[in-house]
């Protein structure tokens, strides 16, 4: 065990207890492996695997399959932009192609277009770091980003919890 | 007309703190628990519960008191499984009922676990709710704190755990037997049925899936009593139902309604209409995953009725959420999108959806950007045809698992019946 942190690993070992069987805490553990590093590394996967009785392959399965999962490096601010019917007709797409522009080479800021977000009263809607922005236009939404980057805005980790 | 708000009488009362302990506290939450446990009746919520009439509002409308009495008798441990993990395109009433009334949603499964006599429940969340999360937590903590949840539950010798798992950004497992995979640390791919997981679902045990505004409902039906509450709404579709209204529409938002009104009375009454003096164009009537509707009396004078759309109109009420396109929507473009999602979607256990829902999507962008071909039309229905086989009442013939599949095969459906001639039109100019 040295991917998680003393402390991490103590709240692994609480969720892992939670279920009557162990495997159910993969993905609760690659989302505190993403709170911890910013992504889902190799390392993470195999002492993941270690806590749940499973194989390193049998976690790169089940994470794999789902798309909050980065198992490569992301920047520190995950901006998802909703593109789908409600937004579409309101303006995500243009949000999202600005988005996708600006921050083409920001290595802090990974920018994805993503599916229906449960906002559809507030589109287009986005998130950054899983904390919704609603009724954005591409100047609103490059500015809510910017201030996550000065420091404005205090982000959540990339897998949406809050910081530390 | 007006809305009947039970479900969301709490969020419009308290805006400032109808999440937190003291702000539930102050408007009755946990009273009808109390009350429930002093009865001591399991049997009679369960009774009560399908006397309602209730049906689960997740999209499948299926009764929930026939739902539970599936459950084998004397069979332990049982699991009652929250869907929270609302995901259909145009639907945000359950990401409200989570994040601004969490103690509803922990009363109404204590109600819920105490009838069908479990004693663990878990909470699937979709992953992205990373607010709803926090104030979930938060809530199921003062709930315990208050005596709400844990080990022989204010005397009564009842013990109820509930765990909330996260998930992680995949649709598909908002189907139930997906989110019991998921639940296990598994892909979330649908099973086969049967076994239903009334008799074998999470950990092969007998487990019960309800929705997350199903469960907030159950809390009002005790207070209120069975009957009482089926004499809401209309025919079968008892009750009220909240209508997650968004588009092109004045006031987008989420309304809670008594089923029987009309289309006219939500997206012209309650909405506001169309934005812009726009004139309305079509409709999705119950989410993505559904036949779409358009301007026409018949269809804006429907009754919000569960059976008599289904018999009439050929869609469904679903997950509650109508999407409204004016005049200057592209009906292409929206099938594309839609399409496009249930291919991203797929989970890629059935042929037919993995495969198809990639072609529809690719016939379709063709269509839309100028490069379709006059027999484009018939190439969907016939590769649509493999995945829903009778195009026509998409989705609900299947050649795959779950309906995921076969809901792209929707906007297809639609758009031959409402706008053949407009998308004729089109090919015939660029081909």
């Amino acid at each position: 065990m040295t991917f998680f942190t003393e402390q991490n690993l103590v709240r692994a070992r609480t969720i892992v207890a939670q279920y009557p069987v162990a495997k159910s805490a993969i993905l609760p553990l690659a989302h505190l492996a993403q709170d911890q590093h910013g992504w889902l590394p190799p390392e993470a996967m195999a002492e993941i695997a270690e806590l749940t009785g499973t194989t390193p392959a049998d976690v790169l399965g089940t994470c794999s399959f789902y798309t909050m999962f980065k198992r490569r490096p992301c920047g520190r601010f995950v901006v998802s932009v909703c593109t789908n019917v409600s937004c579409l007709v309101l303006g995500g797409p243009e949000v999202l192609e600005h988005l996708e522009a600006k921050y083409a080479t920001d290595p802090d800021v990974t920018v994805e277009e993503v599916e229906c977000l449960a906002a559809c009263d507030g589109a287009p809607a986005m998130q950054v770091n899983y904390e919704f922005h609603e009724r954005v236009t591409p100047e609103l939404a490059e500015d809510v980003v910017e201030a996550y980057k000065r420091g404005a805005l205090r982000a959540r980790t990339v897998s949406g919890s809050l910081p530390a | 007309m007006n809305e009947t708000r039970i479900v969301t009488r709490r969020i419009h009362e308290r805006p400032d703190d109808s999440w937190t302990i003291d702000g539930a506290l102050a408007s009755g939450a946990y009273e009808t628990w109390r009350e429930v446990l002093r009865a001591g009746n399991p049997d009679d919520v369960q009774a009560q519960v399908t006397e309602s009439g209730l049906r689960g509002r997740g999209g499948a409308n299926f009764a929930t008191g026939q739902k539970w009495s599936f459950l084998p008798k004397d069979v332990f441990p049982r699991y009652l499984v929250v869907n929270g993990d609302e995901g259909e395109p145009s639907t945000f009433k359950d990401r409200m009922l989570i994040e601004r009334d969490p103690h509803q949603l922990i009363e109404g499964i204590a109600i819920s676990a105490y009838a069908i006599q479990c004693n663990q429940a878990f909470v699937y969340l979709r992953g992205e709710f990373a607010l709803g999360y926090d104030r979930l937590m938060q809530a199921l903590a003062d709930a315990r704190a208050q005596g709400m949840l844990g080990a022989n539950v204010l005397g009564s010798g009842f013990d109820l755990d509930i765990v909330v798992h996260r998930g992680a950004g995949a649709y598909i497992c908002g189907e139930e037997t997906a989110l019991l995979e998921s639940l296990e640390g598994e892909r979330g791919m649908p099973r086969v049925k049967p076994p239903f997981p009334a008799i074998e679902g999470l950990y092969a045990k007998p487990t019960v899936v309800n929705n997350v505004e199903t469960l907030s409902t159950v809390p009002h039906i005790m207070r209120m009593g069975g009957a009482e509450y089926a004499k809401l709404g209309v025919g079968r579709s008892t009750g009220t139902r909240i209508a997650a209204i968004s588009g092109h529409v004045q006031r987008p938002g989420n309304y809670e309604v008594e089923f029987g009104c009309t289309f006219r009375d939500l997206i012209y009454g309650l909405a506001g209409g169309i934005r812009d003096g726009n004139r309305l164009k079509f409709f999705l009537p119950g989410g993505a995953s559904f036949q779409w509707l358009i301007d026409s009396d018949e269809h804006l004078d429907a009754p919000y009725d569960i059976d008599w759309v289904q018999q009439n109109l050929g869609t469904t009420l679903g997950s509650g959420a109508i999407m409204v396109f004016d005049e200057t929507t592209d009906p292409l473009a929206v099938a594309y999108r839609l399409i496009k999602f249930y291919a991203h979607e797929s989970c890629g256990k059935c042929t037919p959806c993995r495969e198809g829902t990639g072609w529809l999507a690719k016939i379709v962008y063709r269509m839309m950007n100028g490069f379709g071909r006059p027999e484009d039309f018939d190439l969907l229905v016939s590769v649509g045809s493999g995945i829903s086989p009778d195009v026509d009442i998409a989705p609900f013939t299947q050649t795959t698992l779950c309906p995921l599949g076969p809901s792209a095969v929707s906007p297809i459906a639609s758009l031959r019946k409402y706008f053949r001639d407009e998308v004729m039109a089109r090919l015939q100019e660029t081909a």
